[in-house]
């Protein structure tokens, strides 16, 4: 072990950058429009993220609409309602969750929080975002060409999701396609300004084990979405071709309404294992910047150093090279080999080592320490609770023997809105209450915050809880209506009803935030440049939203880690990464090994 | 998806390597201090172009090797009847050796200091390239002429992709190329193209390599 303590601070020599280096703004447009400095676009990222995110919101109102109250609302047919279902599915996975999170979190956080100047290719991260923006034009367009958008489902599995009895066959399927493959383009460029500038603008003093647990999981998500999202783009490609140009590389011989099409010998598995290759890491692209974002959520508001920080970034780092070799679990009613089950059912299995370690070791940051209940925190505690419960049920479901009867009922819906949907969105709102206040340099109203949080937290669980239960008695998912079934008894009609109206009030709920962000950039209290009182670098900014370029003249030095809460003798309760060696009583103890 | 499998294996292991290098097991709550002599802290031994280039072509590798596994897994289905491989292709990857030979001796010539032979390097490259492009769309005339069309056949429409897709990449490096043959002809001196050189030399080679694969296997097929 090298023990780097205490060097002489007067050797570190200063690290000033010349203005050459930087980009300089020079109009209206080039500031806030086509603009390269990474707090801008994440700015840019985020709205568009969230309001494409509100889209989808409105669409599985109108899919709970149908099962709630079915055959009441005469315009939501069977074909709508499975465009509904697919567009709400694509559109929260890759449109808002991917692109929050790591184009706008990791864009804004990033070079912040590693004591850089910006991300290290400016302009390629501003075409990042309009090739974002273009792929979202795209899908959005493709609600209004004829027959409507591909009502596919999310997994867009041929050979149905080219077949003329799918909505959306004829442009819809297209332009999702098309979407898919602009926006990996533009994911692409900016993946790699996230993995690059952590690698090589770190500042002085930054060594990877000092970077914040929310650096770590973004660089580690941006990584794995480099390699994961080329075989999304493959399959996209392949069945675009096929769907086009007539190929056969996924579509078997047919017969469709009498007729023999000119399609044959394809194999609609290849598509299967190109689209879960991809499908399941990005379970963790979404989860692992959560988990770093939460990490730091609860130590800070916990006033604690976060517990097991090594084991931390080695279970980040484990789960990324793990989900790589899960991918075929979602494929196990697919007439797989029954050893390749086994082995990825052991390897799913796995997974929940290093996913456990996580969950502990916030549970011990949280023992003991003096726990802010801020919005920011509620947010973190309600993901722990939801993240929880939404992974015990996969433990379920990654047993291939109990998968079977299992597979596509709402269990499946229920597993997954609670562990991939709702906990990410926690953390993601957290972290918007928890950052807002650097951002605009106003905090957020704490009233209307904890409302949000209240009808957030506790109607999602409303709302997914009764879903284990549908799916347990044999509710199947994506079926526009039930008709007469031996499952569909009158509970469960009772229960889709009162699921659809607590969805609606949930819904409309977020608009309580949507006025909160809007109200509190205007009349929001000032923040100051550390509200929260942390000790990650973003807070140490001379000006608060910092200014273009981060830093004054001076990037700064790092003298620490990331966790120096409530160190006993210091003068406060806590001591920011660029604070030099600080006098204190006796020798530092119980720092977690 | 073995050869996508087998690709990873090989970025996992270089991550792996380049982890082990970074003090993982420190105890950073013990570390106090500017830590300047530790690794890592050092002014980066490469430029961020240069790690950019490295991670990009691991992400266009795991694009090839995805196709390449696809073609794998289809191939053993009954329909594929494997369809001549047109004898301009030999030609063409002549071509595009050459072409990488150039900018390796552009590259050199950079290094070296000397103007002249860096702009020869360059042009010879970015013409060979070119040609080689050229080469491949007449490829594809053949085998149109002789209808293999891309619906056709798996074993078809797979040739017409995956030699599209690599042909794009080698259009985009055109692109760099030209840029950096740009500069050099405005008069910039070799130390101020050598980095923009070396970038494209890389990828050239890169792509050199990928081709040598994919041809390997449609030979092979």
């Amino acid at each position: 072990m090298v023990d780097g303590t205490l060097g002489a601070v007067g050797a570190v020599p200063p690290a000033e950058v010349e203005d050459m280096e930087l980009y300089h703004p020079k109009s209206w447009v080039t500031r806030y429009v086509f603009c390269q400095d990474a707090k801008v676009i994440s700015i840019q990222y985020s709205l568009t993220a969230l309001s494409i995110g509100l889209v989808a919101l409105v669409l599985s109102w109108l899919m709970r609409l149908q099962l709630g109250f079915p055959s009441v609302f005469s315009f939501i047919d069977a074909n709508a309602y499975y465009q509904f279902i697919t567009m709400h599915g694509m559109i929260m996975v890759i449109y808002l969750l991917t692109a929050i999170l790591l184009g706008g979190f990791g864009n804004y956080l990033i070079p912040l929080m590693v004591g850089a100047r910006d991300m290290v290719f400016p302009y390629v991260n501003m075409l990042s975002y309009w090739v974002y923006l273009l792929a979202v034009l795209v899908l959005v367009a493709s609600f209004f060409v004829p027959g409507g958008a591909t009502g596919a489902g999310w997994t867009l599995y041929p050979p149905q999701a080219i077949l003329s009895g799918t909505p959306g066959r004829d442009w819809g399927i297209i332009l999702m396609l098309a979407s898919l493959i602009i926006f990996i383009v533009g994911f692409t460029m900016g993946g790699l300004n996230y993995v690059v500038t952590v690698l090589q603008a770190r500042t002085r003093g930054m060594t990877l084990m000092r970077m914040p647990l929310t650096v770590w999981g973004i660089f580690t998500a941006s990584v794995m979405a480099l390699l994961a999202f080329p075989a999304l783009f493959v399959g996209a490609v392949m069945m675009l071709f096929d769907r086009v140009l007539g190929t056969s590389f996924f579509m078997p011989a047919l017969v469709e309404m009498g007729q023999q099409l000119q399609y044959g010998g394809g194999s609609p598995i290849l598509f299967q294992h190109l689209f879960w290759f991809f499908g399941h890491p990005e379970v963790y692209i979404v989860a692992l910047p959560a988990f770093g974002i939460v990490s730091d959520l609860i130590s800070t508001h916990a006033r604690r150093n976060i517990f097991g920080y090594r084991m931390m970034v080695w279970a980040i780092v484990a789960i990324g090279a793990l989900s790589f070799v899960v991918w075929a679990h979602h494929m196990y009613v697919s007439g797989m080999n029954p050893y390749f089950g086994f082995f990825f059912a052991t390897t799913t299995l796995i997974i929940a080592i290093p996913t456990a370690i996580k969950v502990y070791n916030w549970v011990l940051t949280l023992w003991l320490g003096d726990i802010h209940l801020t919005v920011p925190m509620l947010f973190a505690l309600g993901f722990i609770v939801t993240f929880i419960s939404g992974g015990l049920t996969g433990l379920f479901l990654g047993n291939a023997v109990v998968d079977v009867p299992l597979s596509d009922t709402m269990f499946v819906v229920a597993h997954f809105h609670m562990v991939m949907g709702v906990a990410p969105i926690l953390v993601i709102f957290g972290a918007i209450y928890h950052w807002y206040p650097k951002v605009t340099g106003r905090m957020l109203n704490e009233a209307l915050g904890q409302l949000h949080f209240w009808i957030t937290f506790l109607g999602a669980y409303a709302i997914f809880f009764p879903m284990h239960y549908l799916g347990l008695v044999g509710v199947p998912r994506r079926y526009h209506e039930l008709g007469e079934a031996a499952f569909n008894t009158p509970s469960v009609g009772t229960l889709n009803a009162f699921i659809t109206i607590v969805a609606l009030i949930v819904g409309a709920a977020q608009l309580v935030f949507l006025f909160n962000l809007a109200w509190s950039l205007v009349r929001g209290k000032e923040a100051g440049g550390n509200p929260w009182k942390a000790t990650t670098l973003e807070w140490q900014t001379p000006e608060t939203p910092p200014a273009h370029g981060n830093w004054g003249k001076e990037l700064p030095v790092v003298y620490r880690w990331a966790y120096d809460y409530s160190v006993p003798g210091a003068e406060e309760d806590f001591v920011p990464q660029n604070q030099p060696v600080v006098a204190r009583a006796g020798a530092r103890e119980g720092a977690p090994a | 998806m073995s050869a996508t499998v087998l690709f990873l294996a090989v970025i996992a292991i270089v991550v792996a390597w380049w982890l082990s290098q970074q003090r993982l097991t420190a105890k950073p709550w013990l570390e106090e201090g500017p830590v300047a002599h530790l690794p890592g802290q050092a002014e980066p031994a490469l430029p961020a172009a240069k790690v950019g280039l490295v991670v990009f072509l691991a992400v266009v590798g795991i694009l090839f090797a995805l196709f390449t596994s696809a073609y794998l897994m289809r191939m053993h289905m009954g329909d594929w009847r494997p369809l001549p491989d047109p004898r301009v292709l030999w030609l063409n990857t002549g071509v595009l050796v050459v072409s990488s030979y150039a900018l390796h001796r552009a590259r050199a010539a950079a290094a070296g200091g000397d103007i002249g032979a860096v702009k020869t390097g360059l042009l010879a490259g970015g013409a060979s390239a070119l040609l080689f492009l050229a080469g491949q769309l007449w490829a594809w005339q053949q085998l149109a002429a002789g209808g293999y069309f891309l619906a056709s056949n798996p074993a078809n429409a797979f040739f017409y992709l995956i030699t599209g897709v690599h042909g794009l990449h080698l259009a985009g490096g055109l692109v760099a190329l030209g840029r950096t043959t740009a500069k050099a002809w405005r008069g910039g001196r070799a130390e101020e193209v050598l980095l923009s050189v070396e970038l494209c030399a890389t990828y050239w080679h890169f792509l050199l390599g990928v081709w040598l694969v994919l041809f390997a296997l449609l030979l092979a097929t």
